[in-house]
């Protein structure tokens, strides 16, 4: 049972090194790599990994939930001076989930991935990439230590980073991805530090330091208030950046340069999700840290709002989606902050199957128009791509909201936990993020039907004339995650409406110092506001609908009438509200400007060298001074020789 | 004699004997005969590995009188600290000859003499245990290098060679001095002269004698490290050196610097070395950070890599002035992964050049599309020379932030903002040179690595990720000395152990042995 964590974690390694040596012998024999060949390399390894996992989750079903714990050491990795990190797995029902996911989801967007990449040249290079990706998502949750979780945070980043660039001839796609890992990594500079400030405590209070997340948690209560607050704060950090959170959030929208499938599996599903699934893990540091969760509240709420508006007004297919995943990675951290962990991991789940379904569809749509993805271009591929259409269809009700589909759950069980919330630190902020929550409900809604509008509805787009169904590599796939969107709630069904909530109960075990936390206590308590609240969110995600509906279908002319209206505040929320540009201005700017003009050129070349250089001439001139003492000349020598021989006598007598 | 670390020191002037015999003008035969002097050095040294035994003390050592009248012996050992940079230098000094075998066309002979040379002044830098025997060994790194850089240059090598020589002169005549008045106190105290190691490190030393012999020895290795401000001979020397000197130096004789304050600067002067801790470690502080902002705007990749340097060899200096084993451990595990992934990325800009004969950022663009072997090899090394987890330079990095923060979690802060600039600098200027469309006809057609360039790179790129994911064999082989490093820097733990009682009996059975 151990060995199988280090394959389900190594397959996909394998995989990489397999296609990796392949591509680079093929780039040196100057040959093609049969796709036939690198996508079923490529396809195996998440596929094993999956059937594993899931062995794993039958096996955990058949034991006792304290028993559903499986740990694996591999190797010591790093030890010195009170510091001691081992390479060693854990499989827990927290990480079991991810790792479903990851595999699983992972796994259906690699079939897919076999037909969207078909007839790019470097298919080689993209399912190496893919497959290092996989092996350092599961062990970003897998590890058991704080250290190991880094590495595969940091691997991630990387093949984020080459993923987002991978048609790299294109300047602004390769800028996309430099970018992408640049910004993850000042929320990386927060993370390390982060990590250094609990080893370091440890080490100093107890001895000697293992960050391993079981100590660390077994420990907590020996560190100080500052240090628990401090450090959740620099691990939330690290959160923003990888989760993209204000203010970090800037990456995720350019990252949609990469592939489509890579949006769905990376910057939707998975990868983005790590920093909410880090809270999680660390859930007994923050339980103890109100102020910083009250932080991680107010900036998830923050972002859930301030990316959907964002979003209602983008026109780019795999835009709006992103700015979408940015809203929902919002929510996830209103979930964790709120300190109901498990709600929040619960619409990492549900998320994971609908935005894969949409990306992979806004995937399927581009395939067909040719590469557009301009959605006033658009409009009328419903009836031509009837399979695409309705998963699309239905993952959009999904991420609106519409009961019974999965997002209602997850969602609407996070904004009733934000209400019903306290935190001890800032008493208002869970009550706060309930608002900005509800109001980026209502934008969720209208954009997402809006983007389904413009795409499916209506009449013939300029673009859409052309088009028709994808083939099944594509298809089956969209069925495959709509299914999961439109079912994985049914696991999460609350008490109000006489579920169990299983998924919760699954992640029990791991969240046991989470059970005074904040949804949970109340949750028995007000069954009729719970009822009332979930009323209130099918209220709203009709409205947000409605809304998209008469905006978008019955009354296409009244955007435009309304964009006229209020020029400045269309402008500037299509424009984004300028972030970029502020960043650029305010600190990337006047960095280079620092560099190039102070530093390098006075500093460097007009302080230092200017010195070493006076200094060089000096000593010329010393020399040529003394040039004359070896003139040659005797009577000179015989001068100085008398002279010193006087002084000397001089001095002696 | 005749022991491993001997025969180390003297293979190189035995395979420059052997050259005297070979025609210069057969530049085949030259080169042969010198790259299997090189893999020969290698293969003598890798038995060092299997058969040290990380007790902490000397192993291998090997001592005879070279002049007896003034103390000084032929004393060479290495232990933990050493060890390894002996490894790295004769795992390099195959490679790196192999790298340069077209890339020196003229004088191949001398260019071989010189770099034979080279390797034995480095590796008797390493190993010497004798103060004055190391100072030879030192001044004799400095005469190949700097013909190395002013014969095989580029436009402006005698500019660079010069400053070279200069800048290092000044502090090496300084440390020279000072290790003249260092044993001739410890003399005073012990009654007998010598340079040995050993018996200077025993040597109580007052503090205002400490303050000024630590300065002058600081002054010798902050300039050969190189320590802001004392950097600006790096950029020169780096872009006017041939390729291989460029490795050897940024692999290997940027480590002297710092191996001479953990070796000598430190444990002779520990008093002196506490005291001056905050001022070097501020230093280090501004070397990573200007090091890394100066890089950024540079349009020239060897100058890029050259201010790259200054930022980590910063994190080398700010661990080992932390003064515990994590701070140390890190410092010298960047000293080892920087000399893998810097003298790596030397090779791999040589490569660039001698397609396209030019260094400058903005005459490449593209470079992915006709050589992916290249990029790939290329951005592995830029990863792991930002410190990526799982290559090597993340192992060092994190252990050097850990040993700091424990003490100045300020100092560590400042320091972790290097791990931010290092990819901004490092990762602009890859996008710069090998994405983006071809915008220069010249790069259109470019060849990619030949089969020498992938057998060269190779073990270097399995190096970086052999040091990234399993650090114990290196570290646990370091801690014993690193620790007992650290004891010496204790100043009062020493008083205590050098009682005159402890003198005498040691005397005592040294004279026994040497009767034996």
């Amino acid at each position: 049972m151990e060995g199988a964590l280090l394959w389900i974690l190594i397959l996909p390694l394998i995989g990489f090194a397999v296609n990796g040596l392949a591509a680079a012998a093929a780039a040196r024999l100057r040959r093609e790599l049969p796709l036939r060949f690198t996508a079923f390399v490529a396809c195996a390894g998440p596929t094993l990994s999956f059937l594993l996992a899931l062995d794993l989750f039958r096996r955990f079903l058949g034991e006792e939930p304290e028993n559903r714990l499986v740990v694996q050491e591999v190797f010591r990795w790093i030890e010195s001076g009170g510091l001691s990190v081992h390479l060693r797995l854990l499989a827990d029902p927290l990480s079991l989930v991810m790792v479903l996911v990851v595999a699983g989801v992972g796994g259906v967007i690699h079939f897919y991935s076999a037909g969207y990449m078909a007839h790019d040249r470097g298919h080689g290079r993209y399912f190496a990439y893919l497959n290092l990706f996989l092996f350092f998502m599961l062990l970003l949750v897998l590890g058991d230590s704080l250290l190991t979780l880094f590495v595969g945070w940091e691997g991630v980043g990387l093949c984020s980073y080459l993923l987002i660039g991978f048609w790299f001839e294109d300047t602004e796609k390769a800028r996309a991805g430099k970018k992408a890992f640049i910004v993850n990594r000042i929320g990386d500079f927060g993370f390390l530090l982060g990590i250094l400030l609990l080893a370091s405590s440890l080490a100093r209070f107890g001895g000697g330091a293992t960050l391993a997340i079981g100590e660390i948690a077994a420990r907590v209560h020996e560190l100080p208030r500052g240090v628990i607050e401090g450090a959740a704060l620099l691990l939330f950090i690290g959160a923003t950046g990888k989760s993209a959170q204000i203010p970090l959030y800037i990456w995720l929208p350019d990252a949609m340069a990469g592939p489509t499938p890579v949006s769905a599996l990376i910057h939707a599903a998975t990868m983005v999700t790590a920093g909410v699934y880090m809270i999680a893990r660390m859930s007994f540091l923050y339980e103890l840290a109100p102020a910083a969760s009250a932080v991680v509240l107010l900036v998830g709420a923050a972002t859930a709002l301030f990316a959907a508006t964002i979003a209602a007004l983008q026109t780019d297919i795999k835009k709006v989606l992103a700015y979408s995943t940015v809203s929902q990675l919002g929510y996830m951290m209103i979930g964790v902050g709120a300190g109901a962990f498990a709600a929040g991991i619960f619409h990492v789940f549900t998320h994971a199957f609908f935005k894969a379904c949409l990306f992979l569809g806004a995937g399927s749509v581009i395939h067909a128009v040719s590469g557009e993805q301009d959605i006033r271009k658009m409009g009328g591929l419903f009836r031509k791509m009837p399979r695409t259409g309705w998963t699309f269809l239905i993952a959009t009700a999904a991420i609106a909201g519409f009961p019974p589909l999965s997002g209602f759950f997850s969602k609407d069980e996070i904004l009733f936990v934000a209400f019903s919330g306290t935190n001890a630190a800032l008493s208002w902020a869970p009550k706060a993020a309930w608002i900005l929550g509800t109001l980026a409900a209502v934008l969720t809604a209208f954009y997402m039907f809006r983007l389904f509008f413009l795409v499916f509805a209506g009449g013939e787009g300029e673009k859409t004339r052309e088009a028709h169904e994808s083939p099944p590599l594509f298809t089956v796939p969209l069925v495959i995650l709509a299914a999961g969107a439109a079912l994985a709630g049914f696991l999460g069904v609350p008490a109000a409406l006489g579920g169990g909530n299983r998924f919760e109960h699954w992640l029990a075990p791991v969240f046991e110092g989470a059970h005074h936390g904040a949804g949970h206590a109340s949750a028995h308590a007000s069954h009729a506001t719970e009822l009332v609240l979930m009323a209130l969110a099918v209220a709203i995600a009709v409205l947000g609908t409605w809304a998209a509906h008469a905006l978008y279908v019955r009354n296409r002319e009244l955007p435009m009438r309304l964009a006229e209206r209020f020029p400045a505040a269309y402008r500037t929320v299509r424009d984004k509200f300028y972030v970029d540009e502020i960043y650029y201005v305010l600190v990337v700017h006047p960095i280079h400007v620092l560099s190039r003009r102070v530093l390098f050129r006075i500093v460097d070349v007009r302080i230092v060298d200017g010195l070493v250089n006076l200094v060089g001439h000096l000593s010329r001139g010393f020399s040529y001074a003394l040039r004359f003492a070896q003139s040659g000349h005797v009577q000179t020598y015989a001068f100085v020789l008398l002279a010193a021989l006087a002084m000397l006598l001089w001095k002696v007598l | 004699m005749g022991g491993i670390l001997t025969t180390l020191i003297f293979l190189p002037l035995a395979g420059m004997l052997l050259l005297a015999f070979v025609p210069g003008s057969n530049a085949r035969a030259v080169r042969l005969v010198t790259l299997l002097v090189t893999v020969v050095l290698f293969l003598v040294s890798v038995p060092l590995a299997w058969e040290f035994e990380g007790t902490g003390g000397m192993e291998f050592e090997e001592r005879a009188p070279w002049v007896p009248a003034f103390g000084i012996s032929y004393h060479v050992g290495i232990d933990g600290i050493s060890l390894f940079l002996l490894l790295l230098t004769t795992f390099l000094a195959p490679l790196v000859y192999l790298s340069a075998w077209n890339a020196i066309t003229s004088r191949v002979k001398e260019f071989a003499l010189f770099y034979l040379l080279l390797h034995t002044g480095m590796i008797g830098a390493f190993v010497a245990l004798d103060l004055f025997l190391f100072y030879v060994f030192w001044e004799l790194m400095l005469v190949p290098m700097a013909f190395l850089i002013g014969v095989w240059g580029g436009e402006r090598r005698i500019y660079a060679a010069v400053k070279f020589v200069l800048y290092t002169v000044v502090g090496s005549l300084l440390m020279l001095a000072a290790l003249l008045v260092l044993a001739r106190h410890a003399a005073e105290a012990s009654g007998s002269l010598s340079f040995d190691w050993a018996d200077l490190v025993g040597t109580p030393v007052p503090r205002t004698l400490q303050m000024l012999l630590f300065g002058a020895f600081a002054l010798a290795f902050a300039i050969k490290v190189p320590l802001f401000p004392f950097h600006t001979w790096l950029p020169d020397a780096h872009v006017e050196a041939p390729t291989a000197g460029s490795a050897i130096l940024a692999g290997i004789l940027l480590k002297m610097g710092t191996y001479g304050f953990l070796r000598y600067a430190m444990p002779l002067f520990p008093e002196a070395a506490q005291a001056a801790a905050p001022l070097l470690a501020f230093l280090a502080l501004v070397g990573i950070v200007y090091g890394a902002l100066v890089a950024m705007v540079q349009d020239d990749v060897k100058k890029l890599v050259a201010y790259s340097s200054v930022s980590h060899l910063g994190f080398v200096v700010l661990g080992l002035f932390a003064f515990n084993t994590s701070g140390i451990q890190g410092a010298i595990y960047v000293m080892l992964a920087h000399g893998l992934s810097t003298s790596a990325l030397f090779l791999l800009v040589g490569v660039m050049y001698e397609r396209r004969h030019t260094r400058l950022i903005s005459e490449y663009g593209g470079l992915a599309r006709p050589m992916p072997l290249f990029a790939a090899f290329f951005l592995v090394t830029t990863l792991a020379s930002i410190g990526l987890p799982a290559l090597c330079g993340f192992v060092g990095e994190f252990l050097v932030l850990f040993g700091t923060f424990r003490v100045h979690p300020g100092r560590a802060a400042i320091a972790a903002t290097g791990v931010v600039l290092g990819a901004v600098y490092m990762l602009w200027m890859f996008r710069r040179v090998f994405f983006g469309p071809i915008t220069a006809d010249a790069n259109r057609n470019l060849r990619d690595l030949s089969l020498r360039e992938i057998v060269v790179l190779v073990p270097l790129l399995v190096g970086m990720v052999v040091l990234g994911v399993r650090p114990m064999p290196l570290l646990d082989r370091m801690e014993k000395a690193v620790e007992r490093h650290i004891e010496m820097m204790r100043g009062d733990a020493r008083a205590e152990a050098e009682t005159p009682e402890i003198r005498f009996v040691a005397e005592a059975v040294d004279s026994m042995e040497e009767a034996r």
